[in-house]
């Protein structure tokens, strides 16, 4: 009896390495049978407070593939939350509906408290810039698929390593696999020192760059961030770093035959498009493996895998 | 006699004594406590000279005994004060105020973004560090600490 079953996914610490693996497996199974009609008695709710593109439609793909019912909102616009409802009575109703809710809100910890109060599981889609944990499944998943394992692997970091919540959930997850880390980022936006901590506690190596092409020979995954303007305090110092951390095709000479490189999109400049055509540029598959978890993750949740 | 050294104000038959409180944080106690409208006797001694401290705060409250929540407010501003129960004049029990590994309810969470600070939700901490105070909050998962931290109404 798996242990997935009626739990609730809002951070990534929530599921156990064991069960990570059984969602990644699990996941596998539907790559290979995308369309099986398992969830056709299921109705679920997508609750997206604010706009997303990939995480609703990858959410809602996954469950009509699944045969599951699909109720919900894309903006709240329109719907009784802009009346003034409370998150507390807007869950508490759409659990009545539903038999699992997906939401994503700008709120930090809104999914977790959305999670106390539902009387159905909640998959946290992103809760502000607090946590993203399907994202994270998918990347994992990714990773493993590339290279055959999730183990003793060389994860590089590129990008807005401060401020991503991919990169630190990523780097909590990879803790568990013996994962060394090669960091590259402008000095502004270093990995905080409390998810380098969580590197040295799980006895793990982490190294820090400045520049992309240093890491080129190491990596077996070079996971791309954006660095965004906005982050800057001071113009000028963006435009100064601002193409630290830009990959092209011609950087990529020298590399490991089995490496490949991430982003969890949208991408603005930050690859360039001669990347694409490249058998390194794995983005657009990793998103679509976006459906497969998100089906897994559903389906043993449901108590149907 | 020893006692009265110490003791600079007079004893009480039934309450609770907070002794070994930082001169900064007396005022706090008080405010967290809400003893500004207690409607008994209570005594404030300020700067009193301690062995422990050098200089101390006390305070000394008439027919009163703080719950568990109470005493983990005044950990939270006076780390280490010492507690002191007393019943017909007697020391029942004295114990230092030590910080729970989880709090509830009192404490706002720093985050502006956090969901306890934009809905009638009841925040709840993990204590991450008792020694140098610091949450992290049980919903967004930030850190609240010595600096920046506030009570809830």
């Amino acid at each position: 009896m798996s242990t997935l079953k009626g739990r609730n996914l809002i951070s990534i610490t929530d599921f156990s390495k064991e069960e990570y693996i059984e969602v990644l497996d699990i996941a596998e199974g539907f790559e290979k049978n995308p369309k099986q009609k398992i969830l056709s008695d299921k109705v679920v709710a997508t609750l997206f407070f604010e706009p997303s593109t990939r995480t609703r439609l990858s959410f809602e793909s996954a469950a009509n593939q699944l045969g599951a019912r699909i109720i919900g909102f894309s903006d709240p616009g329109g719907t009784s939350v802009q009346k003034g409802e409370s998150l507390h009575d807007t869950i508490v109703m759409v659990s009545s509906y539903s038999d699992l809710i997906v939401m994503r809100n700008p709120k930090e910890g809104s999914s977790r408290y959305a999670s106390e109060v539902a009387s159905v599981p909640v998959i946290n889609a992103g809760d502000g810039a607090n946590q993203h944990p399907t994202q994270c499944m998918l990347d994992l998943y990714s990773i493993r698929k590339t290279q055959g394992t999730l183990e003793n692997l060389n994860i590089a970091m590129v990008g807005d390593l401060k401020y991503g919540r991919t990169v630190h959930s990523l780097v909590q997850a990879m803790c568990n696999f013996n994962a060394t880390f090669h960091l590259v980022s402008p000095v502004e936006l270093k990995l905080p020192s409390s998810v380098k901590m969580s590197i040295k506690d799980a006895g793990l190596k982490y190294y820090q760059y400045t520049e992309i092409k240093d890491i080129i020979p190491t990596a077996d995954i070079i996971y791309m961030t954006r660095v965004q303007r906005e982050r800057f305090p001071d113009p000028m110092e963006y435009e100064r770093v601002k193409d630290s951390c830009i990959l092209s095709a011609d950087m990529l000479k020298g590399c490991k035959e089995n490496m490949r490189i991430l982003h969890p999109l949208p991408r603005v400049n930050e690859i360039t498009t001669d990347v694409d055509k490249t058998p390194y540029a794995y983005y657009f598959q990793q998103a679509q493996n976006g459906v497969y978890v998100r089906q897994a993750l559903m389906a043993a949740i449901l108590g149907v895998r | 006699m020893e006692n009265k050294k110490e003791l600079v104000v007079s004893a009480i038959e039934n309450g609770t004594v907070i002794d070994h409180i930082p001169t900064q944080s007396v005022y706090q106690v008080i405010r967290i406590l809400g003893l500004e409208k207690y409607k008994d006797e209570v005594l404030i001694g300020n700067y009193l000279n301690s062995q422990k401290l050098e200089k101390k705060g006390i305070i000394k409250i008439k027919n009163k005994h703080f719950t568990k929540e109470e005493i983990s407010k005044i950990a939270l501003v006076a780390p280490f004060a010492t507690i002191i129960n007393i019943e017909n004049y007697k020391v029942v029990d004295k114990f230092q105020a030590e910080l729970p590994d989880h709090i509830e309810n009192f404490i706002r969470c720093a985050n502006p973004k956090c969901i306890t600070n934009s809905e009638a939700v009841p925040t709840k901490f993990d204590v991450v560090d008792h020694e140098n105070l610091k949450l992290r909050c049980h919903y967004c998962e930030k850190f609240t600490t010595m600096e920046t931290m506030k009570f809830t109404e």
